[in-house]
């Protein structure tokens, strides 16, 4: 066993794991925290996307020693203050998840995708969530809720800065 | 009469938010593998890794010293235990349904066949000790093509029936050899309906808790069917129905793969009985590749049979159907939905189908979204195109020709089916003007001509479906076992906020928001107000479950029904308190009204609080404000539609790329018309991920080369294009909505558009055919074929 | 599906890396971002008895200016390569392929050094790093050796580096006034390449100086197309002059036939592919 100490979604824990614990199932199991899902075992699917450090990372293609000392951020812990993230809210207003099986991982690629293209076009949308499978949407409104969710983000910094 | 009051907007037919959408954004979800019960178990599976082997020895010895570990079985341990998985769908008198155990015991049949189990205390425990347990096999010959199962001498997937023949299934309407006789033009094409994985992105998982004392099993699935699993579970194991309650919670999308009773939910509830402690199963990925059922795998022989200017005569179909190997629950069935639907939208004088099924040492087969019609309407789509060519007619004049004129409804078609209702021209004509049809026809002529390496295609897809499983009668008349009804409940709570209890079990589909959106509108309450329950056979009790595109057409209706009886119950509640004649009141916005005083009023929610305390209620009236329905359809609906496909072939490399999509989908009135156009998205996504990326390929020996997500291509966002979609909308005669259904209709519809805009691309080059998926390689080598004629 | 156990240490420096590999004997495997090696054992396709976690070794991070060459540390993220100034500017050929490198989510974790170590022949930096003649430095119980890009790579997932052996970084040899192209052919945006053709081209008064051009998958390791090489060597600048070189792009190659492609359409690819390669390098 190895002890390791990560923040997850504000809250920091202290554990002996083994070393072969999947990030994941130390979230699922261990934690409790049910929101990251788990899709498949060849690191396409990206349901269990989460971001340690602010980075998204399959959390299926990751020991859970190699996030020891991060800071993990799930689906369940996007929301600040109890009001959602403005990609949750983009989500639910156009209609961009049916089953919710990839929700939490789009949605936190999505995060990631915006944190680095604050404006981007819809095929660099695409592009940039090519890691993560929707069998459900075809995409198309997936695409719509991160360029809506772009321009509040983009309009939310504004109001900041001004 | 003038009413001057306001009242509530109705809300079918608006763009409601999803009410599903909160725990799925946030993560708060409740997802089978999130269950953890006080000494749950975790169970592991040990598959065979041949395709046709005799089981000569099984030790689980081992794997019970492995840590962490309860128990272990071998097929033959419980055998006694498990039984045997049924089909219930026997199409033919003379089918040969051999037995199903769910853990094998003497042989194994596909590469992927449970053999043996282990409970441990972890999930990786469990892991580890599967791979401790012994097996011997003793292989056998494995025969894994659908033709060469049927050669003579060919291994048999099931010695003791003496042969791969499953059944054969005719349907011949009208003298097809006559049609043929009389036809200027026949053409004939075998087309391969390749094998596909459904990929629901939740993989299945399943937890059995048996309550000591009572004896009560309580089973959480990830399934599309909670109601059939009960039954079945019950039939199957010997426990008591009325003690099985059977649980469908968040379940992440299905698509028909969760339409089964799978052998680990058996092995699931009978093991934790037989230990005492909560028991979990989660499948991986991988190991969904195996052991969920897989979807089309057809031969398709078509001949169709014209006349010099287009008129279509007549069309034969012979299909060999895999059922790989073992028969699930409705696997026979599958290619029979399609049997009804080769003839399309079309007129002809004779239609003559034959379907076989063939027993594979592959994983079974059953329901993939659109389970028979996607491959009939390829079909069809397909060889009207080839036709077309053949005569010199472009494409889509052939189709206006041939196709059934809207004043022509309601139309008995050549296959047995009465279409009810339907507008082809208005459809086609609208979505021939958002895809700038002339403008690509220019634009692919003017590639033509000078030889543009890129070379550009337009497909098209004039499809119908039939949907709204099922008219119960006709089901008997196909030897389906059980009913196509639909039920649902609909409770006014005394503080005016309602329940709706439905037997669908959406898992994806939005049946909270949309059957709101429909008790709303019928009970005149706001929106907000009510709740659906589904899914849990302890709080809905009756249902038939969601397949088939079904539910709105089916169970909507019921809870449309349920609904009208609560207002005409409550209507006799209110014209009692108001002291007047039920007769003499409105009822219009959730309030019942004196007609021709519009000051004086009781809405349904006031009433039920009446109904509730039974103070003062009509004589031989009973309290409570409820009422139920349970809707046995009359005849399926028929959804249709234009879908149009530009695609562009690089004839260097066979790489395909679509340029635009338009669809135009008539699926009768809408309820929500967003996510209608989802269904419409995902579903048009799946149609062309079948047409371009996936395929489940086995080598000789039966094992499954396109074992993991990075071999089988389910797309990704890049992957696909942008769908332009609209609607006409002809409602259905069939329900007092007119709607019709449009859980399937983009699958069914897409794949022949994208396949014939490839093949349009490059007929001049002597391509007619590719064999899907058309990969850049197969369409690169029908390039080759084609220039070397 | 879930790993098989092994132990597990996370050294602090390269000696300490090293020191470890010697003591965990051949059953020992490095982990450096994990992209490749975790699908593998969660399918059990490898259980190496113990992992020696690369990932709290600071000084494998980075991209440094030597020269004449970038040194970039083996632990250097997909994500880093392809957005680093230096590197984009002198070694804009591997920017471009890094960028088409599984997805973002893998390209934060994934790393250079990892990619070439684990030595899969459909990966696209291998075919890159041979492509700009790379020299790949290993540290090891006796030292540090650098080995050029092409003696690197042996066979299907098999490189020269001994089992107690670190990829420790990746010297680039600077590329000025270089036009570069990666072309990557995949069925779906997350596939592995069918083919990968890595192409930088040198041009000097309308014609080509110099070429190099090098192809993912088109053998058990990345090969250079050195038929290609020497045909474009003073060929004119035109789309004509390259399409007649790339003919000889599947010279020399023994492409493999598996379930996405068959070994005579990867040869047909590799010419096809080199032609728009060397095109698009070449600024046509």
């Amino acid at each position: 066993m190895v002890q390791i100490s990560m923040t997850v979604d504000g809250v920091t824990h202290t554990d002996d794991v083994e070393p072969r614990l999947l990030l994941v199932h130390y979230l699922r199991d261990q934690l409790g925290r049910t929101g990251t899902p788990v899709g498949c075992d060849t690191s396409n699917c990206g349901a269990c996307t989460v971001l340690l450090d602010g980075t998204s990372v399959k959390s299926c293609t990751m020991l859970a020693v190699q996030a020891d000392g991060g800071s993990v951020t799930t689906i369940q812990g996007l929301a600040l203050d109890g009001s959602w993230h403005p990609v949750q809210k983009a989500f639910h207003e156009c209609h961009a998840l049916q089953c919710g099986y990839c929700t939490p991982g789009m949605v936190l690629a999505s995060v990631d995708l915006l944190s680095r293209n604050p404006d981007p076009t819809d095929a660099e949308i695409r592009d940039g969530l090519e890691g993560n499978l929707c069998r459900c949407t075809g995409y198309q409104n997936i695409v719509t809720a991160v360029r809506s969710a772009g321009a509040s983000l983009r309009e939310q910094a504004g109001t900041e800065v001004g | 009469m003038t009413d001057t009051m306001a009242r509530p907007d109705r809300v079918v037919g608006a763009a409601k938010l999803r009410k599903e959408d909160e725990h799925l954004v946030t993560g708060a979800t409740t997802w089978t593998d999130n269950i953890t019960l006080p000494g749950m178990l975790y169970l592991g599976i040990l598959r065979s890794p041949i395709a046709h082997a005799r089981i000569t020895r099984v030790d689980v010895g081992p794997a019970l010293s492995s840590p962490g570990v309860v128990a272990a079985f071998s097929g033959r341990d419980l055998a006694d235990k498990l039984g045997s998985l049924p089909c219930v769908w026997p199409v033919t008198d003379d089918i040969v349904m051999p037995p199903h155990p769910p853990l094998a015991v003497d042989e194994v049949r596909y590469v992927g066949d449970a053999v043996a189990v282990v409970l441990a205390e972890s999930r990786y425990q469990a892991a580890d000790a599967v791979e401790a347990i012994e097996v011997d096999y003793d292989p056998l010959p494995a025969v894994v093509d659908i033709e060469a199962a049927l050669a003579e001498g060919a291994p048999l997937v099931h010695s003791e029936s003496g042969t791969n023949k499953c059944y054969v299934w005719p349907l011949e309407s009208g003298d097809y050899e006559a049609a043929k006789a009389k036809a200027d033009v026949v053409v004939a094409r075998r087309y391969i309906q390749q094998r596909l994985i459904p990929n629901a992105i939740e993989p299945r998982s399943v937890v059995a808790a048996s309550a000591a004392g009572t004896g009560e099993l309580t089973l959480w699935s990830a399934t599309q069917i909670p109601h059939i699993v009960r039954v079945l579970m019950a039939l199957v194991t010997g426990i008591p129905e009325n003690k099985i309650r059977v649980i469908a919670p968040d379940v992440g999308g299905g698509f028909g793969s969760k339409l089964q009773l799978y052998p680990e939910e058996v092995i699931a509830a009978v093991v934790a009985r037989e230990v005492g402690r909560p028991v979990k199963w989660t499948e991986s990925r991988s190991e969904n590749f195996q052991a969920t059922h897989h979807g089309r795998a057809q031969v398709q022989d078509i001949e169709i049979a014209a006349t010099r200017d287009g008129k279509i005569l007549g069309l034969k179909v012979d299909l060999l159907a895999d059922m790989g190997a073992y028969l699930m629950i409705v696997t026979p069935g599958i290619p029979l939905l399609g049997a009804f639907m080769y003839n399309g939208i079309y007129k002809m004088d004779a239609y003559s189908f034959r379907c076989t099924g063939v027993f594979t040492n592959t994983t079974p087969t059953d329901a993939y979204r659109g389970a028979g019609r996607p491959e009939a309407t390829y079909a069809i789509e397909r060889i009207v195109d080839d036709l077309a060519a053949e005569l010199g007619i472009e494409p889509m004049e052939l189709r206006r020709r041939n196709w059934i004129q809207h004043h022509e409804f309601p139309f008995d078609s050549i296959a047995g089916l009465t279409y009810d209702s339907g507008n082809y021209e208005a459809a086609t004509d609208r979505a021939m003007e958002l895809f700038g049809y002339d403008a690509l026809r220019a634009e692919q002529a003017e590639r033509r001509e000078r030889n543009d390496p890129v070379q550009l295609g337009i497909g098209i897809s004039t499809y119908t479906e039939m949907c709204g499983l099922a008219p119960s009668r006709i089901l008997a008349s196909l030897k389906y076992v059980a009913g196509g009804w639909e039920h649902a409940s609909v409770r006014v709570l005394p503080t005016g906020k309602v329940e709706v209890v439905t037997g669908t079990s959406p898992h994806g589909q939005g049946h909270v928001t949309a059957w709101s959106q429909i008790a709303a509108d019928a009970l005149g309450v706001p929106f907000e107000d009510i709740e659906v329950i589904h899914g849990d056979t302890a709080r809905a009790p009756y249902g038939m479950d969601t397949y088939g595109s079904r539910s709105l057409v089916v169970g909507g209706m019921a809870v449309h029904e349920a609904a009208e009886r609560v207002v005409t119950k409550a209507q006799v509640i209110a014209a009692h308190l108001m002291e007047i004649d039920p007769g003499d009141l409105d009822f219009e916005g959730g309030a019942f009204r004196v007609k021709g005083s519009p000051g004086t009023q009781k809405t349904v929610q006031e009433v039920a609080f009446e109904a509730f305390t039974a103070h003062n209620l009509p004589d031989g009236m009973e309290p409570t404000l409820h009422a139920d329905s349970t809707i046995d359809p009359q005849t399926f609906s028929f959804p249709h539609g234009t879908h149009l496909c530009a695609a562009e072939v690089d004839t260097e490399t066979g790489a395909v790329r679509i340029r635009s999509y338009v669809c135009v989908d008539d699926i009768g009135s809408v309820v929500n018309p967003l996510i209608v156009e989802g269904q419409i998205h995902g579903g048009v996504a799946q149609g062309i991920a079948q047409a371009l990326y996936e395929e489940a390929v086995y080598d000789s020996d039966g094992n499954l080369t396109t074992g993991t997500m990075v071999d089988y291509l389910v797309p990704a966002a890049p992957d696909l294009p942008h769908f332009v979609t609209d609607r006409t909308e002809t409602p259905a005669t069939s329900n007092p909505l007119g709607v019709k259904g449009v859980g399937e209709t983009g699958t069914i519809a897409a794949t022949p558009a994208v396949v014939n805009a490839i093949v349009d691309a490059l007929r001049h080059l002597g391509v007619d055919d590719i064999r899907m998926p058309c990969s850049p390689e197969r369409v690169w080598r029908a390039i080759q074929a084609g220039g070397a004629r | 599906m879930i790993p098989a156990a092994f132990s597990y240490e996370r050294p602090g420096s390269v000696d300490e890396a090293v020191a470890a590999l010697g003591r965990l004997g051949d059953e020992a495997k490095v982990i450096a971002g994990g992209q490749s090696l975790l699908p593998l054992l969660r399918l059990r396709l490898v259980a190496p008895s113990a992992l020696v976690d690369l990932g709290g070794i600071a000084a494998l991070r980075g991209v440094r200016d030597d020269g004449d060459a970038l040194v970039i540390g083996a632990m250097t993220t997909h994500t880093t390569v392809m957005s680093d100034p230096l590197i984009r500017q002198h070694a804009a050929l591997l920017a471009a392929a890094a960028a088409t490198v599984g997805d973002p989510a893998v390209r934060h974790r994934g790393t250079l050094g990892g990619s070439l170590a684990h030595a899969d022949p459909a990966a696209d930096l291998p075919a890159v790093a041979v492509a700009l003649d790379a020299e790949l430095v290993a540290a090891g119980p006796r030292g540090t050796r650098t080995i050029p890009a092409s003696e690197f790579f042996v066979d299907y997932l098999q490189t020269v580096l001994a089992p107690d052996e670190v990829l420790a970084e990746v010297r680039v040899p600077k590329l000025g006034g270089w036009g570069v192209h990666y072309e990557k052919f995949n069925r779906v945006a997350q596939a592995w390449s069918v083919v990968g053709v890595a192409a930088a081209v040198r041009r000097s008064n309308g014609s080509i100086a110099e070429a190099r051009v090098a192809l993912a998958n088109m053998a058990p390791t990345p090969i250079r197309a050195s038929a290609v090489e020497q045909a474009l060597a003073g060929a004119e600048g035109t789309k004509e002059a390259i399409t007649a070189a790339a003919a000889s792009a599947a010279d020399g190659a023994s492409p493999t036939s598996d379930v996405s492609a068959q070994a005579d359409y990867r040869e047909h690819l590799a010419r096809v592919l080199t032609g728009r390669a060397v095109t698009a390098a070449a600024g046509l």
